[in-house]
């Protein structure tokens, strides 16, 4: 290997990648066919662009409270109206939707590791360490995930970051069933059998052979409890068990805007089709992406387009 | 296996469940870093009456002892006593079941007869308006928080409309027996009555119903897609039969057995939903009185409130495992479905 000259190298390493790169192509190609999933990524890319952008974008000061002008309705000067202490809708939602993103973020960056260590030990090495593993996430799976995280966060103290740690909390177990089961199917199929023939080394194996075939399904349960975290820290903050007021959290505001919902529909109405829409988002986005990483279907698709 | 044999066996293992489910309650209330006993005697007390409440719910012993004594009244059907309602948890679950049960039970049905041939449709036309219509009116369900449609449908159908009842079980008076107003209005023969029941039920249960037909719609689809696409259909089709026969006698009955094993779950989500719901509809369920009693880092409220949801949910599950039985001959006892 030593004398072979550069670009012999690049020639391989492109060979090599030349499968993978194509299927990438496809892959991508399949999410751009069906229309729901650019839908979705669209919804999605625009949420992400406010989160950042949100504080720049704002009309009016979130926080300013203005009672002559409390409980107006949608006008030219505030858009989707005011809420009753005369602070601008719109401008609230705006600075709010990083709450919700970070929410997702956060969670999910703990209970996904977690669960996807959890859950591999539990899948590939079986045994008495998977028995007990299972029966620990049975445990939390045996009631629902919202009320364990409500009795968390009240016990924590509510706020935001408390809710935020509640949901992780109580939703590795999910990702833990998932890649247990994963692995499980995956540590049967033959390829495992030939490289293990082959003599791959047993970490090997698990990088190069197991993991990639488990991420499929991680990617789409990813995306898709995007949006259920999402609607999970409204429905917390909404109880009262996360964000406080005045923060301009989503479901904060609907919290606040409950008590005025029949004079001034438009401050719950607003913040909640703000959740629905960011939701189906990542709906339509994991239901896209779900159909592209399902190799078969892949296949037939590429059939199609020749 | 017998079937009793089985449920028997499947009781027994259901009490590790109950007892980790009361382990992780305890632990959570250990750390609180708040002083319960202060919260509970309220803003106004003494340091004395303090103490006083710490003493009788054990709030100065270790966590294993405050276990014990828990697990020691648990054995007689004692599930403690409330600090916030000042009665006991048990009496206070009892009295608040039947309306969660009524209006979850109600939902559920509601999900379950929408959802499974809306599914069916949803894969028999694939890719057809209806279909397209079906998967998105189920993702719309789980993108929609249920707090705020809930809200949404009382602005619509009760203050702009006036159709609905906005909260509330019941208008008028009836005597009430089991507490499940329907077989109490049923039982009095009060045709008024049952009616304002079943139109007080119509708002949450739509709500809860149309979170949980995403679920039944998504997995009744796709398992049918599976089937239609499946050896034995193919051949059931070549061998020149019907198309209608081929669907709805064989891959029908194959690819129900996808949704039911998710019913226990749906069931558990439900009632999830029903501590949302229960706020909004001033429900006088559990799911209302676990939101109130949580608030106030009632304990044993919280941990009575738990061990029943997670009792419920076990049954469920219990259910669900059976029913496979009938539905599926290849499922033996003891074994779980592939």
């Amino acid at each position: 290997m030593k004398n072979i000259p550069f670009r012999s190298h690049y020639m391989i390493f492109r060979r090599r990648l030349r499968p993978r790169l194509k299927e990438l192509a496809l892959t991508f190609y399949v999410i751009r066919k069906s229309w729901l999933a650019v839908v979705g990524a669209v919804i999605v890319f625009f949420f992400i662009f406010i989160t950042i952008f949100g504080n720049y974008l704002v009309l009016h000061d979130p926080y300013e409270v203005d009672l002559r002008s409390r409980l107006s309705p949608p006008s030219y000067k505030y858009l989707f109206g005011t809420d009753e202490m005369g602070r601008c809708v719109l401008s609230r939602m705006l600075a709010g939707a990083r709450y919700s993103l970070e929410a997702g973020i956060f969670v999910l960056a703990i209970a996904a590791p977690v669960g996807l260590i959890l859950g591999g030990i539990a899948g590939l090495y079986g045994g008495w360490l998977d028995e007990v593993i299972m029966r620990f996430t049975d445990i939390f799976l045996a009631f629902p995930y919202l009320i364990l995280a409500m009795a968390i966060s009240a016990a924590l103290g509510p706020s935001l970051k408390n809710c935020m740690i509640a949901l992780s909390l109580v939703y590795w177990p999910v990702y833990a069933r998932l890649i247990r089961g994963q692995a499980l199917s995956v540590r049967e199929k033959a390829f495992v059998d030939a490289a293990k023939a082959m003599g791959v080394s047993r970490f090997r194996i698990m990088s190069k052979h197991i993991l990639p075939n488990t991420i499929a399904p991680v990617i789409v349960a990813l995306t898709l409890d995007m949006g259920t975290i999402i609607i999970s820290t409204a429905a917390l903050s909404f109880l009262g068990f996360g964000a406080q007021p005045p923060l301009p959290e989503w479901g904060c505001m609907i919290s606040e805007g409950r008590l005025f919902v029949f004079q001034a529909w438009w401050t719950p109405i607003f913040p909640g089709l703000a959740i629905v829409l960011v939701v189906l988002g990542f709906n339509f986005m994991g239901d896209g992406i779900r159909d592209a990483l399902d190799p078969k279907l892949r296949r037939t698709i590429e059939v199609e387009k020749k | 296996m017998r079937l009793h044999e089985y449920i028997l066996r499947r009781i027994i293992t259901i009490i590790p469940v109950l007892i980790g489910v009361t382990i992780i309650v305890f632990v959570i209330a250990y750390v609180i870093p708040t002083d319960p006993a202060r919260s509970w005697a309220g803003p106004k007390a003494r340091p004395e009456q303090v103490e006083v409440i710490r003493e009788r719910y054990h709030l100065n012993d270790p966590v294993h002892i405050q276990l014990y004594h828990y697990f020691k009244g648990l054995l007689h059907g004692d599930l403690g006593i409330s600090p916030t309602t000042h009665r006991p948890v048990l009496e206070d679950l009892k009295d608040r079941f039947p309306a969660t049960f009524e209006l979850t039970i109600f939902a559920f049905i509601l999900a379950v007869v929408i959802g499974l041939p809306l599914g069916v449709v949803s894969a028999l036309k694939r890719n057809k308006p209806i279909d397209h219509l079906s998967r998105f009116i189920s993702l719309m369900g789980v993108s929609t928080p249920l707090f705020w449609f809930a809200m949404m449908l009382q602005l619509i159908f009760y203050y702009r409309l006036g159709w609905l009842p906005a909260s509330g079980r019941i208008d008028v008076e009836v005597e009430r027996i089991t507490g499940f107003l329907i077989v109490d209005s049923i039982m009095a023969g009060n045709m008024p009555a049952l009616l304002s029941t079943l139109w007080h039920l119509v708002l949450p249960a739509t709500c809860m119903a149309f979170w949980s037909l995403a679920y039944f719609v998504r997995i009744t689809r796709s398992s049918m897609l599976e089937n239609l696409e499946a050896d034995y259909a193919t051949t059931a089709k070549a061998k020149g039969l019907p198309e209608r026969i081929v669907n709805y006698k064989h891959v029908l009955r194959n690819a129900i057995i996808a949704p039911v094993t998710i019913l226990g779950i749906q069931f558990g989500w439900l009632l999830m939903g029903s501590v949302l719901l229960e706020t909004i509809v001033s429900w006088p369920g559990m799911g209302r009185y676990a939101a109130d009693t949580i608030v106030q880092v009632d304990l044993p409220a919280i941990a009575g409130y738990c061990l029943v949801v997670a009792l419920i949910m076990v049954i469920a599950n219990l259910i669900t495992d059976i029913l496979y039985v009938f539905i599926d001959p290849r499922v033996r006892l003891g074994e779980k479905a592939k």
